[in-house]
């Protein structure tokens, strides 16, 4: 017998594997998410390879290029139709290329940007031992007051992860509102979150505060995400699959062809209501809405300040562009279940946010709770369920971005002999002291408060439009009598500013690199364009308003 | 065996988990509910993915393992740097910023 035909006793040749069919992956389409990767990938190699002198301007070089390079990207799409006409889905359905997603990714990449600059900013903290440091640890994992944290210190070191942490939270955030399935979208939020759980521990002063306010962040985040996963589990459950389109048309109850498992399991509405509520509660907690807002407060004021205002713009802008998606194109079906419950949660939010903010006596605090307010305030644009409701949420979340990044610039500024001065009674008579800070910051907060001429202003009336004629009348009092509240708060700091003697041991404004001036600068020019001529953009956002599907 | 049992279960143990994460004070134990969280959901996905016949639901659910690794690598990190300084993981000592 033939060593085959002994073989073939007891073994059965498998059946010729069928050819695998390669995914068709729209790489030109999907670039300013790559740039952004392969940027953070080349990052982690430059803290490999580069000698720790030269490792802060590669890495500050390499972040300002990818998040420009990533930026032109997707205004080349968006100039080549890819927002209107030539808007689909790219990469087996897991990636939308539309007007939304095209818009946020490009204000989402603009404010990173200018973020980035903040992280880079050297000047601010007084030199150690002759060496020039950031915002941030000397050694990350060196014990807060030891030996080896003086060492670290003294031998100037810093931590340049932050840049190639920034650039893979961004990529993450780049997907997260552009996602089609469940799946791509839960793994945007952990690309996104984890860099950021870690860049909330690096503070240079400060640090038992920095590391708990990571812990705090890193345990709440991970709570919701559980939460998020449980609701993808459960709509997957519902609906037999994973694509936004195949769950809405689910959902619709247009499905062409039914077979027995889904039979059973679509008549099932318990699967398709909890699993809807855990996703939004997932998408909720990162907006940082009433409920979920726990996190905020403690997260934005222990962070290092540069970190604080990336995360506050940057994931509000995913978050929301992710929330709007779910909303708009899988679940318009459940429109009727799901409005009273975000009106109920935009109610709560902007009250809540604004109410408690009032009683703030930290600066970061002050705006952490003024941030859970406007996300009351986006909601609302949300809840309206037009294409203007998607426009004028767009608009807002350009408006706000960069508002939020000039503000929190503006806090590293103020300092005294611990760092940064936070507490709101040291701001007594900065306006006396440097008047154009305290200009800039009253701007900032204006803005904030929704005064004409200023960005706040268009996108509250945008928002506010949006949601009266979507039939949410009593919405839009609620929102401009908290709209009012949080006026008097910001109010009250720019009296606090201008109008009381400054103490004589208070803080002083450090003089920051052209790096911070240009963020600042950047805020208050946006500010102000979208507050005097926003037509222009509110045009944009127009046109950009239509999902695909 | 009907899958439908495993839903059950899949909710049984995600909700001891948030239950955990909500009652534990130790940062480790809050973090282990999570995982056990993230496990259940593992679970309901293979029986949905069973039950409709398709294999998305597996696919997410080796995705989930990834994640779930990546999470405790940066979980771990921040919790053992918050130990050192404290000597302590409770997460009502780590009180720093409560009003």
């Amino acid at each position: 017998m033939s060593t085959t035909a002994v073989h073939s006793l007891w073994t059965t040749a498998a059946e010729p594997l069928d050819k695998i069919p390669a995914p068709h992956i729209e790489y030109a389409q999907l670039a300013p998410t790559l740039i952004v990767v392969g940027a953070a990938i080349l990052g982690v190699l430059v803290e490999a390879f580069v000698p720790r002198k030269s490792r802060h301007y590669t890495q500050v070089f390499l972040a300002v290029v990818a998040l420009t390079a990533a930026f032109a990207a997707v205004v080349g799409l968006a100039v080549g139709g890819y927002g209107t006409t030539k808007a689909h889905i790219a990469a087996m359905g897991a990636i939308a290329v539309d007007g939304p997603a095209l818009f946020l990714q490009g204000t989402i990449l603009l404010a990173s940007l200018v973020a980035v600059f903040t992280f880079a900013e050297r000047r601010l903290d007084p030199a150690a031992h002759g060496k020039r440091v950031d915002s941030f640890a000397a050694q990350a994992a060196s014990v807060p007051g030891s030996d080896s944290e003086k060492a670290a210190v003294k031998a100037g070191f810093t931590t340049t992860e932050v840049f190639p942490l920034a650039l893979f939270a961004v990529a993450g955030m780049l997907v997260f509102p552009a996602a089609n399935d469940l799946l791509t979208l839960f793994i945007a939020l952990e690309v996104f979150s984890l860099p950021l759980y870690l860049l909330c521990a690096l503070a240079r002063r400060k640090r038992l505060m920095s590391q708990e306010a990571a812990v705090k962040y890193f345990l709440l985040g991970a709570f919701s995400s559980a939460f998020l996963l449980f609701g993808i589990a459960l709509l997957y459950g519902y609906a037999g699959s994973v694509s936004y389109a195949r769950i809405a048309d689910v959902v619709d109850g247009t499905v062409q062809t039914i077979d027995p498992a889904l039979a059973g399991t679509m008549g099932n509405d318990a699967l398709l209501l909890i699993g809807g509520a855990l996703i939004l509660t997932g998408m909720l907690f990162k907006v940082g809405a009433v409920p979920f807002h726990m996190w905020t407060p403690d997260v934005y004021q222990g962070a290092p300040t540069p970190i604080t205002g990336f995360m506050a713009a940057a994931t509000k802008v995913a978050a929301f562009g992710a929330l709007l998606r779910l909303l708009y194109v899988v679940l318009p079906g459940l429109r009727w279940d799901w409005r009273p419950v975000m009106w109920a949660i935009a109610i709560v939010t902007m009250l809540g946010g604004a109410i408690v903010a009032i009683t703030q006596t930290d600066i970061k605090r002050l705006l952490a709770y003024s941030s859970i307010a406007h996300a009351g305030f986006i909601l609302a644009g949300v809840i309206a369920v037009t294409p203007d409701g998607v426009s004028s949420v767009l608009f807002y979340l350009l408006a706000y971005s960069f508002v939020t990044i000039g503000a929190f610039a503006v806090v590293t500024l103020v300092r005294d002999a611990g760092g940064e001065a936070t507490h709101l009674s040291k701001w007594a008579g900065l306006g006396r002291r440097s008047p154009l800070v305290a200009a800039v910051f009253a701007v900032f907060l204006l803005a904030f408060a929704g005064i004409p001429l200023t960005s706040g202003f268009s996108g509250k009336f945008a928002v506010f439009r949006a949601a009266a004629e979507g039939g949410a009348g009593a919405l839009v009092v609620v929102g401009v009598i908290s709209s009012a509240i949080a006026a008097f708060f910001y109010i009250r700091v720019i009296v606090l500013m201008f109008f009381s003697e400054p103490k004589p041991e208070g803080p002083t404004v450090a003089v920051p690199s052209p790096l911070t001036t240009t963020t600042i600068a950047v805020g208050v020019a946006v500010t102000l364009v979208l507050g005097v001529a926003p037509q222009y953009f509110l045009d944009l956002a127009g046109q950009a308003s239509v999902f695909v599907r | 065996m009907n899958p439908v049992n495993y839903l059950y279960l899949a909710a049984l143990l995600f909700t001891i988990g948030a239950a955990g994460v909500l009652i534990r004070r130790n940062a480790i134990v809050v973090f282990m509910c999570i995982e056990l969280m993230l496990n259940a959901c593992n679970l309901a996905l293979v029986a949905f993915s069973r039950m409709h016949g398709n294999l998305d639901g597996q696919i997410i659910a080796f995705f989930t393992m990834v994640v779930a690794a990546a999470e405790v690598v940066v979980g771990l990190a921040i919790i053992v740097s918050l130990f050192r300084s404290r000597h302590s993981a409770s997460v009502d000592d780590a009180s720093l910023m409560k009003l």
